[in-house]
């Protein structure tokens, strides 16, 4: 642009300008009112909640810091949940991203019917949880479930008596939920398999490099990326546990199933504890979100960025 | 050679038996569901395990329509999954389209403010909102279910960032043309988004027709369950009748099982964008 016209271009832009901020914000209200009344503000609200005690009859009162406090002194049901959660969490994850690892790299290798085995692995990914959770709950039954039953059949003198064991409730829900998360992960998996470059395993076995060692110094420091997705999105959803707890279990026996959210529903709607629930859903996200933010600082010790 | 393409041959074959197993246990549950929902109610309690029902009975699927308006939760799912889908379309497009496309005072902190709520738990703002919904008088209604999931911060995220990525060049051969801003939008912008607008779809839709928790909260009468909080109606009235709460479920999964057959690639390349934030 020449500069004797430039003062009037930038004249004629600031009046187009001003149409593009008229038409911006025409096009933002809709979405902008719903987020500031359904996200932003709640996130908030919640957070002064949080501070308060109240069971929406009578009037609300200042607690300050007593909720914090209560969770650790003075309700063992919250530690029993933390407990389980961290648990649940600490068991489902790895095993989520290793096994759908594990089918990542087998539906990679072409093998004749990889549609339908994607099909087959990503179908509890669509299926409501709750209607799962209620053939699982058959499944786990100790005197008339199928895997009882078969256990029988093997030989199994005294099977587990699954959902109602205070030892046995808890790992019957992680292999739900270890069977329900596979597919999600087998496919970005895949996918992160399938832009691995091929001339890098070419190059390899020129080299004379076995599957083995191809699979540790190529495929998993390539897949580093999507590995790390997949580690922060399974941790967020893991600690999220609720569908199964309530349907399989309602949470018992004696708490053994028992998991943050469903602490947070018990006390917010049946119990009326609005300030206490608040308190430990805000806990939960400062959990969440400290986690995610320490794999985030660790990435640096085994996340490829530049291969 | 020969021999070693032969063991190649043999490790395949392993292989594909392993991954056949697996993918067996994955479904097994599903066929027993299956086939519970079509046996006897007494049937079940048999020591024998009975894959394939004998007798085969449908009558499960005629009580379950007796028992409970299983048909109303299907319209109530139906409803609230379609009308959350389309609202978050519009909206999430629009706002998309303002981040991704448009100049205006305050973008980037208002943007930082959607991301910043990403990473809160729904947990955090279900409390908040059920009390807001409560003064409104609105719990056990319709707009209860859609409205506080009509806006998504996610969806916005989502198809602000796959807008960005589309070429300047047509929108500025439009702007010679004289199109207005909705013009591009409409003629410019929505045309080359399919593949994030039906990934937005598919993740909506799913996880409004499997939301558990939000209904949960805000519906009491039975009338206005979805099919979600309908099979939990179900299992607190008739929590030792396998075959009928099996019927129950099959009918809640059938309709995302048979699109999610019929569209598999779709579905999965869905969720997975989706699912990866548009990356």
């Amino acid at each position: 642009m020449s500069l004797v016209n430039g003062k009037q271009a930038r004249k004629r832009r600031s009046a187009t300008e001003r149409r593009e901020i008229m038409a911006a914000y025409g096009f933002l209200t809709p979405n902008l009112i719903g987020f500031l009344i359904f996200t932003f503000l709640p996130v908030f609200v919640a957070l002064l909640l949080s501070f308060t005690e109240w069971d929406l009859l009578r009037p609300i009162q200042w607690v300050g810091l007593a909720n914090y406090i209560r969770m650790f002194t003075n309700d063992p049901t919250f530690i029993k949940v933390l407990k389980n959660t961290v648990i649940f969490v600490a068991v489902t994850v790895p095993a989520r991203i290793v096994l759908a690892l594990v089918v990542a790299l087998a539906l990679n290798q072409k093998l004749f019917g990889t549609t339908f085995f994607r099909t087959a692995f990503f179908m509890p990914v669509v299926s409501s949880s709750v209607a799962v959770a209620l053939v699982w709950q058959w499944i786990f039954h100790a005197d008339f479930g199928p895997l009882n039953n078969i256990l029988w059949t093997l030989g199994v003198g005294n099977p587990p008596r699954w959902l109602t064991s205070t030892q046995w409730a808890l790992p019957a829900l992680m292999i739900v939920s270890i069977w329900q998360g596979i597919g999600m992960n087998m496919v970005i998996f895949l996918a992160g398999l399938q832009g691995i470059p091929a001339q890098l395993y070419e190059a390899a076995r020129i080299d004379g490099a076995t599957p083995w060692k191809c699979f540790w110094k190529i495929t998993l420091p390539m897949l580093s990326p999507t590995t790390f997705l997949v580690l922060v999105m399974t941790t967020i959803s893991s600690f999220q546990i609720f569908d199964l707890a309530v349907i399989m279990t309602e949470g018992g026996p004696a708490n053994a199933t028992n998991t943050i959210v469903y602490h947070i529903y018990r006390n917010a709607f049946q119990f009326f504890r609005m300030g206490y629930a608040a308190a430990i859903a805000w806990f939960l996200f400062i959990v969440i979100f400290a986690i995610t933010l320490f794999q985030f600082r660790n990435q640096k010790n085994w996340v490829n960025y530049d291969l | 050679m020969k021999k070693r393409l032969s063991l190649e041959n043999l490790g395949r074959a392993v292989l594909f038996l392993a991954i056949l197993a697996a993918a067996a246990v994955m479904l097994l549950p599903f066929l027993w569901m299956l086939s519970t929902s079509f046996k006897e109610p007494k049937a079940v309690f048999g020591l024998q395990l009975q894959l394939i029902p004998n007798p085969i009975v449908t009558d499960n699927y005629k009580r379950i329509f007796e028992v409970l308006p299983f048909g109303r939760f299907y319209w109530n799912s139906i409803l609230t999954s379609a009308s959350v889908t389309i609202l978050q379309l519009v909206t999430c497009s629009f706002a998309g389209y303002a981040f991704a496309r448009l100049r205006f005072p305050g973008r980037d902190a208002l943007f930082l403010g959607y991301l910043a709520t990403l990473m809160i738990p729904g947990q955090v703002t279900i409390i908040p909102n059920f009390i807001l919904l409560r003064m409104l008088g609105w719990i056990d209604t319709y707009q209860a279910l859609v409205l506080p999931n009509a806006f998504s911060a996610f969806g916005t995220f989502l198809l602000r960032q796959f807008f960005s990525t589309l070429p300047a060049d047509l929108e500025d051969a439009a702007k010679i043309d004289g199109c207005s801003h909705f013009g591009i939008y409409r003629h410019v912008i929505l045309p080359l988004s399919k593949p994030a607008l039906s990934s937005l779809t598919v993740f909506t839709w799913l996880g409004q027709w499997n939301s558990f928790i939000w209904p949960l909260i805000v519906i009491n009468s039975v009338e206005m369950n979805t099919l979600t909080v309908g099979l939990r109606t179900l299992q607190g009235q008739y929590n030792t009748q396998w075959t009928l709460l099996m019927s129950g479920s099959v009918l809640a999964l059938l309709p995302v099982l048979i699109l999610f057959v019929m569209a598999q690639r779709t579905f999965i390349s869905g969720m997975t964008l989706s699912g990866m934030g548009g990356r």
